[in-house]
């Protein structure tokens, strides 16, 4: 059983047995344009809520990606280094970007629902 | 940069770019498409491969008037350090505007008419961003008898590509006798238009200058091709880095001279001789005794693009330099940048250091274009 939730910066987050995934929504690839280029964050890594964790860089401009739940980082998605255009494919499936051990559930459960975010998007 | 408090100007194609589904943004006053639904990526290699067409009516459109060439022409050397008065008929020159420092106010594109007819008349193109302030710094310095004409109720169109020829002839049979820098008055589709072979890729291509309420038409016409691709201001960025050209306000401003700027060439040798142009003590002084930094070209070794501002420093961590304009280069399926380096680290190969996020990237100093140049020369 898996459950997605979203943020305000358009990171999407899916926890599974503890484990949370991390990428950017479909809105901000779009919004991004062609991606060159995503640095990860390494295995081990410590994030809090809301700490940078990720960049994400399109031919015109890099912008950061945050950690939408704390965590000790388990995996990032290394096909990303040779196929960044991934991210515009598939963003919100094999164009995610890393993995975390969740802290604290509590933090997941305070995110934007699905319809919330799309509510949240179209109000932008 | 753009101000977005107030309203944004349009050009003459700014419907179609909207039908077009072009992703508006505000550029230099104006509301200009960054790239169309095809993306930033697309647009480049076409532009490379095929043809590319692009909006460029934001520049500002100026003619130069006076009683006869030779008084415009001087009049004209007084803010360029450029040779204007041997400027054949029908020949075009990249120039500098230079302020009593040295300084670039603006760079621009210069043309003289192919017909006699018009002699004592030059044609300007200058920077949107430069638009009003060029016009009252060259205002300021010219002479009772010339005259600073602008020419906003017309548009401008640039076709980039090596199937830019074979696609503009079929409109415009006269264009396929332009050589690289040269122009002509000519009819496209029977519209009275200016066309030169020229532009800011680094491929052949030609710039379209014609009364703005045909605009749209000869834009639909082009695009009716399937050859020609619309391109918005994002691939406009990335083929002029690849093509190691100068953005204005970011590679070349008030702050760089001609010859820290790498520019020396648009210096002519009658102007050095007769030392004759804005602030050539000082340009004069640094061609023989060398500029303190030298703008160069920069490969960084990994896949992170450094952008604008990013700090350069030597292999010893000392900031030696900056990035004035970086990203990603489609055509070489890598990162490329432009930035000013202190001189004794400008040659071809030196190891240099990019500040990425905090991080020291490897990179290098190489010779620029990058991409090499494919324009039609005369033989």
């Amino acid at each position: 059983m898996s459950e997605t939730r979203f943020t305000e910066q358009h990171e999407w987050v899916r926890v599974e047995d503890g484990e949370a995934t991390v990428g950017i929504t479909k809105f901000a690839a779009e919004q991004l344009g062609d991606v060159v280029f995503v640095e990860l964050p390494e295995t081990g890594r410590k994030i809090g809520a809301g700490g940078e964790a990720a960049v994400v860089e399109s031919v015109k401009a890099a912008s950061e990606v945050y950690a939408p739940v704390g965590g000790e980082v388990t995996s990032a998605n290394a096909a990303l280094a040779d196929d960044p255009a991934t991210v515009n494919a598939d963003p919100e499936g094999e164009g995610w970007f890393f993995k975390l051990k969740l802290a604290d559930a509590g933090e997941f459960a305070k995110l934007m629902t699905k319809d919330q975010y799309d509510a949240f998007v179209k109000g932008l | 940069m753009a101000d977005t408090s107030q309203t944004l100007r349009e050009t003459p194609l700014h419907a179609l770019h909207v039908e077009l589904g072009g992703k508006m943004v505000p550029f230099a006053g104006y509301d200009m498409p960054v790239q169309y639904p095809a993306g930033i990526l697309k647009e480049h290699l076409h532009t490379r491969e095929k043809a590319g067409l692009f909006d460029v009516s934001h520049m500002g459109q100026r003619f130069l008037v006076g009683p006869d060439h030779e008084t415009t022409a001087r009049a004209l050397e007084r803010v360029t350090p450029g040779d204007f008065l041997t400027l054949r008929h029908g020949r075009m020159r990249y120039s500098l505007l230079l302020n009593e420092s040295g300084g670039i106010v603006d760079d621009l594109m210069v043309t003289r008419s192919p017909s006699p007819a018009d002699d004592g008349a030059l044609g300007l193109i200058v920077n949107a961003s430069g638009r009003g302030i060029d016009d009252d710094f060259i205002r300021a310095r010219l002479p009772a008898n010339v005259k600073l004409v602008t020419a906003d109720d017309r548009g401008l169109l640039a076709l980039q590509g090596p199937r830019a020829q074979a696609v503009l002839e079929t409109h415009c049979p006269k264009a396929a006798g332009l050589s690289f820098m040269t122009a002509t008055g000519a009819e496209f589709d029977g519209i009275d238009c200016a066309v030169s072979r020229s532009g800011y890729t680094g491929e052949d291509g030609f710039e379209i200058s014609m009364p703005a309420e045909h605009a749209e038409t000869v834009a639909r016409t082009l695009l009716r091709h399937p050859d020609v691709m619309p391109i918005g201001l994002g691939a406009r960025d990335s083929l002029r880095l690849e093509a190691g050209l100068c953005l204005y306000g970011h590679d070349i401003d008030e702050t760089t001279d001609p010859v820290s700027a790498d520019l020396v060439w648009t210096i002519a040798k009658r102007r050095k001789m007769d030392r004759d142009f804005p602030a050539a003590g000082k340009i004069m002084d640094l061609i023989f005794n060398g500029a303190a930094t030298k703008r160069v070209g920069i490969r960084p070794d990994g896949r992170a693009p450094a952008r604008e501002g990013c700090a350069i420093a030597d292999k010893a961590g000392r900031v030696i330099g900056r990035i004035t304009s970086g990203g990603f280069g489609p055509s070489l399926n890598a990162p490329v940048a432009q930035g000013y380096v202190e001189t004794g680290f400008a040659g071809d190969g030196g190891e240099i250091d990019l500040m990425v996020r905090g991080k020291a990237m490897a990179a290098r100093v190489v010779p620029m274009p990058f991409v090499p140049h494919r324009y039609r020369r005369a033989i």
